[in-house]
């Protein structure tokens, strides 16, 4: 097998499309979707004469990302011109950084190893520009059309060490650094919308050798699983060539989803001259200690933290926290929860089952769920309180879903508290034993595991409204 | 008022004639093309025009009037007719920068430079001829022809802002706004005989000049008289968010500075109200007459390396002349080097040309303009676009700066280029941290030529020896006319410290006064 006498070393570019409300150098509108060539002006279509006015909320969400990758803010950035001809390319330059990027030297665990020990991905620099527009190729037969909508639309790249091994390694670098920007809101990051994007560079050596092989960079990944399958495909071709003595060659690669495969792209990258210079029109980015402080200052609580301060406050397991922060929106919502009810047991147990299966039904998402926080805790609240019955509380649960009223309104509208009264609970007793004659009999006689059938024949008769403690007390004494 | 006469006003007398309702909006539009029509400006004579349309001019005219007819403030520039360089986009008339890549093309914005003029009141009549892209020191690399000197139509009118500085000296206007990258707006000034001004570079925004090299490029203003351009050049300076680069620093009142003293702070001499100077509303004549204390205190540097043994003698006598009287105003002289002085022009030729190539990236065929598709795919499109659609000149430009920034390239031409211009501007900032106020030298090694006459680009190039350091230093710089040679006018230089073009003022309405009628003889 290659993995026997190969390694992978990869090492991932990320673009990710920071959650601003205008564009990196413009005022235009990032909104997505919108109809062709609507978000469009005068410095993103490059007319003559225009130029770029930096976007300060980038330069924001931008150095938010890179503290909280754990990178080294820089004091003086430097814009860069990247020039190439593309028709969706305007000024014929991309606006980049170059030598001088916004930040460097991060980092990121993305688990542990065999050891125990934290595996942690370096991170070699993340830089600030903008993105291009869109050429659409298949909708005009015989033309090319474009959408320069996305034309100046802030990015962020996050360029990786060659630090990844695997695979896997690769798609759990992807997931930690998805969710920490998540957690940062910077982006939206969703692979589908264009708001994240991944290239990888890849090569294969010996196990041992220290000497990194010849990388092809592979493109076109519309998923992170597509990363994995296009990395191992890569890894497989590269091993098979060198085992039959060939040579790798450095190139762009796309990866074929339908195909499982990859294949060369038609642009010879390699031979591109970006011919980049500072960007004259505007100034060099300095961002003093001061500035940098207040943003780290403000930083959202990270993935990893959240995680164990959950687990600390709310008694919940490790492996229960890691489902519970996927996203910072649910574990927000279970924290508020659990906060609201005290019980953050009871507010897993219901965010985990009931919430969670609410909102797969609906393909609704937690931030638009219908029931608040408070809500659910309240419903927990009466479940505590033996106010409603545990199985009372889904019901009431279902409906809150449907109609959005409060707990305790839908528990009384459906006559769903619960009965602690003893006289009430009393004479579903006498009924019970009178309608049931037989196992009455032989419980009163003294067969104890009989309890429980009378008990479940009271409950249904309250329909879930008495209160199952209550019962058994009762039909106890009365055995007894 | 006879066409004549309009030639002759300033724009401050314009202004106060149509405050005064003297004069209407239109009779100043109507002279403005009066006099333009008798000098020939037309494609057939000067070609100094490449976009104008008087009867939008007189309708836009008539429109102002009316709606200010009752207005108390109708701007500093009211009524005053000013021409635009082709490469500075405005509305109504088109921007082709002189190049058939952008034939007909109309910009839907405007410069804010031209936003400001219009509120002071000012009125845009015309485009002027350019050298393409303002690659060219004598406006014949226009794709619209050559314009010609008013003093004489064998000459080139210098360029690259030749149409400008030939609408002034031919009295068509009293100001237009030029652009200056290596020297474009003082050398076509010193050829023309009239006053060009290259301000700091950020003292104006560049908002809607079109690039050519983002990091020298600086909209200037050519004015008949010193007053004209300080007039001009206090309307269009200051701080603008459209443009990174323009920096917030107070614009003085220039016009003080006529007056002497020092003072860029808020108050006018005694007894005058700074009101009343500014819109020439004042008994106090501007520039009032010289005396022996007009420039006392004021140290002007005269450079061994800008009067150089090869000097035409007869330009060095004028500008020896110039000396005598600024030391005749209380002046004193001091001989200065500005040591890096020789390297300015190869350096300017790397920095300027790799700018361009990538600012001149975005004429395509893709957008706008001229596109020229043979219809054998994209490459090919861009390929027969850029070809046909750039002149000889820009094709040349393109290529040298795309070669000086390539891998391999990069460290020995931009780089040390670059560290090559700081050195230049450690020159100015030593000789005006030693006490300098003001450095004076020719314009021009020569006066205008033949058009025809030059062919060789490196000797083209050489046109600008004098006036390029001021662009990579980023120091503010004008000439101003110090008389002629064989009938032929030539240009003196002051340049002062950055964003002190106050001094810079002082001293030139100053020379202006005490040469009077020499300064065109």
């Amino acid at each position: 097998m290659s993995r026997e006498r190969y390694e992978m070393v990869v090492g991932l570019e990320v673009h990710v499309q920071l959650k601003t409300r205008t564009k990196a150098f413009c005022g235009c509108s990032t909104d997505f979707g919108a109809p062709p060539n609507v978000n469009t002006c005068p410095v993103c279509l490059a007319l003559p004469g225009a130029l770029p006015v930096l976007n300060e909320r980038a330069v924001e969400l931008a150095t938010r990302a890179a503290l909280g990758l754990g990178c080294k803010v820089n004091p003086v950035s430097i814009f860069a011109r990247k020039n190439y001809f593309y028709p969706d390319l305007p000024k014929g330059y991309q606006i980049s950084q170059f030598d001088q990027p916004l930040a460097t030297g991060g980092s990121v665990a993305i688990g542990k190893n065999e050891a125990g020990a934290d595996v942690q991905i370096g991170i070699t620099r993340l830089h600030m520009e903008e993105d291009a527009g869109k050429s659409i190729h298949d909708r005009y037969p015989g033309a090319t059309a474009i959408d320069l909508n996305r034309a100046g639309v802030p990015l962020i790249e996050i360029v990786s060490e060659p630090d990844l091994r695997t695979s896997a390694d690769a798609g759990a670098y992807l997931r930690t650094v998805k969710q920490i920007l998540q957690y940062l809101d910077v982006s939206d990051v969703s692979m589908e919308e264009g708001s994240l994007r991944v290239d990888a560079n890849i090569s294969v050596r010996p196990p041992g050798q220290t000497k990194l092989g010849t990388k092809t960079e592979v493109k076109n990944m519309n998923s992170f699983s597509a990363v994995e399958r296009a990395l191992e495909a890569e890894f497989e071709r590269q091993c098979a060539l060198l085992d039959s003595g060939g040579r790798v060659e450095q190139q762009t690669l796309l990866w074929d989803g339908a195909r499982e495969t990859v294949r060369p792209s038609r642009t010879k990258e390699g031979s591109h001259d970006y011919r980049y210079f500072p960007e004259p029109d505007l100034l060099p980015l300095k961002q003093d200690e001061k500035w940098i402080g207040d943003a780290r200052s403000h930083l959202p609580e990270l993935p990893d933290a959240r995680k164990k301060r959950l687990v600390q406050e709310f008694g919940i397991s490790p492996v229960e926290v890691e489902q519970l922060t996927a996203t910072p929106a649910l574990a927000e919502y279970f924290e508020a929860v659990a906060r609201v009810s005290g019980d953050g047991k009871a507010a897993y147990n219901w965010v985990m089952g009931e919430v969670l299966a609410a909102l797969r039904a609906s393909s609704g998402d937690i931030t638009h769920f219908r029931i608040r926080p408070a809500d659910l805790a309240q419903l927990l609240n009466l479940v505590r309180d033996a106010t409603i019955s545990h199985t009372a509380a889904k019901r009431v649960f279902a409906l809150m879903v449907e109609t959005g009223k409060l707990p305790a309104q839908v528990a009384a509208d459906e006559g769903l508290l619960q009965v602690g009264d003893e006289d009430a609970i009393a004479t579903w007793v006498d009924e019970v034993l009178r309608e049931h004659p037989e196992e009455g009999t032989r419980y009163l006689a003294g067969e104890k595991k009989l309890q429980g059938v009378l008990v479940g024949f009271v409950m249904k008769k309250s329909k879930g409204r008495a209160d199952p403690k209550r019962v058994n007390q009762l039909l106890s004494a009365r055995g007894g | 008022m006879s066409v004549e006469s309009f030639g002759k006003l300033g724009a401050a007398a314009i202004a106060s004639s149509v405050r005064a309702g003297d004069a209407s909006r239109s009779d100043m539009i109507r002279a403005s093309f009066e006099r333009a029509r008798e000098i020939g400006a037309g494609p057939d004579g000067l070609n100094i025009y490449l976009h104008s349309d008087e009867q939008a001019s007189l309708e836009e005219a008539d429109a102002i009037q009316k709606r200010l007819d009752s207005a108390t403030d109708v701007g500093v520039l009211a009524g005053v007719p000013v021409a635009i360089k082709d490469n500075i986009a405005s509305l109504g008339l088109p921007t082709t920068c002189g190049s058939k890549i952008l034939a007909g093309y109309v910009s839907p914005f405007e410069a804010t430079a031209i936003t400001r003029l219009r509120a002071s009141g000012a009125l845009i009549v015309a485009k002027t001829n350019m050298d393409e892209f303002a690659m060219g020191s004598s406006t014949e690399n226009s794709a619209y022809g050559p314009t010609r000197n008013p003093h004489d139509v064998r000459c080139v009118p210098g360029g690259s802002s030749g149409g400008s500085a030939a609408a002034v000296a031919a009295g068509i206007t009293p100001i237009a706004l030029g652009s200056e990258t290596g020297g474009s707006v003082r050398q076509p000034a010193a050829f023309c005989g009239v006053v060009g001004v290259k301000p700091t570079y950020g003292r104006v925004s560049r908002y809607g000049l079109v690039a050519f090299a983002s990091s020298l490029d600086q909209i200037g203003v050519l004015g008949r008289t010193v007053d004209d351009a300080a007039l001009g050049l206090e309307t269009i300076a200051g701080f603008d968010k459209m443009d990174s680069t323009s920096s917030d620093v107070d614009v003085p009142i220039y016009r003080l500075s006529a007056l002497g003293g020092l003072p860029p702070d808020k108050r006018g001499p005694e007894g005058v109200a700074m009101e009343s100077i500014r819109i020439g509303r004042t008994s106090v004549p501007i520039p009032p007459p010289p005396s022996a204390s007009t420039l006392e205190g004021v140290v002007i540097g005269r450079p061994k390396e800008y009067f150089p043994d090869s000097l035409d003698a007869s330009i060095r006598d004028l500008c020896e002349r110039s000396l005598d009287r600024f030391r005749s105003m209380g002046a004193t002289i001091r001989d200065i080097s500005l040591p890096r002085s020789p390297l300015a022009i190869p350096v300017y030729y790397i920095l300027a040309p790799a700018e361009a190539s990538s600012n001149l990236a975005r004429f395509d065929g893709v957008r706008y303009g001229l596109r020229v598709d043979p219809g054998k795919g994209l490459k090919a499109m861009y390929e027969a676009t850029r070809s046909q659609g750039f002149g000889p000149e820009v094709t040349r430009r393109v290529l040298l700066g795309t070669y000086v920034l390539s891998a391999g390239y990069y460290d020995a031409y931009y780089k040390k280029a670059q560290a090559v211009r700081t050195l230049i501007g450690d020159d100015f900032r030593s000789v005006f941290s030693s006490g300098v106020n003001a450095i004076f030298t020719p314009t021009t090694p020569t006066t205008a030529f033949h058009v025809g006459a030059i062919s060789d680009p490196y000797e083209m190039y050489l046109n600008d020896i004098f006036t390029v350091t001021a662009n990579l230093a980023g120091v503010p710089a004008m000439s101003v006319p110090i008389g002629r040679v064989r009938r032929l006018p030539v240009g003196g230089q002051i340049i002062t410290a950055h964003f002190d073009e106050y001094t810079m003022f002082r001293v030139a309405y100053a020379l202006e006064a005490s040469l009077g009628a020499e300064a065109h003889q």
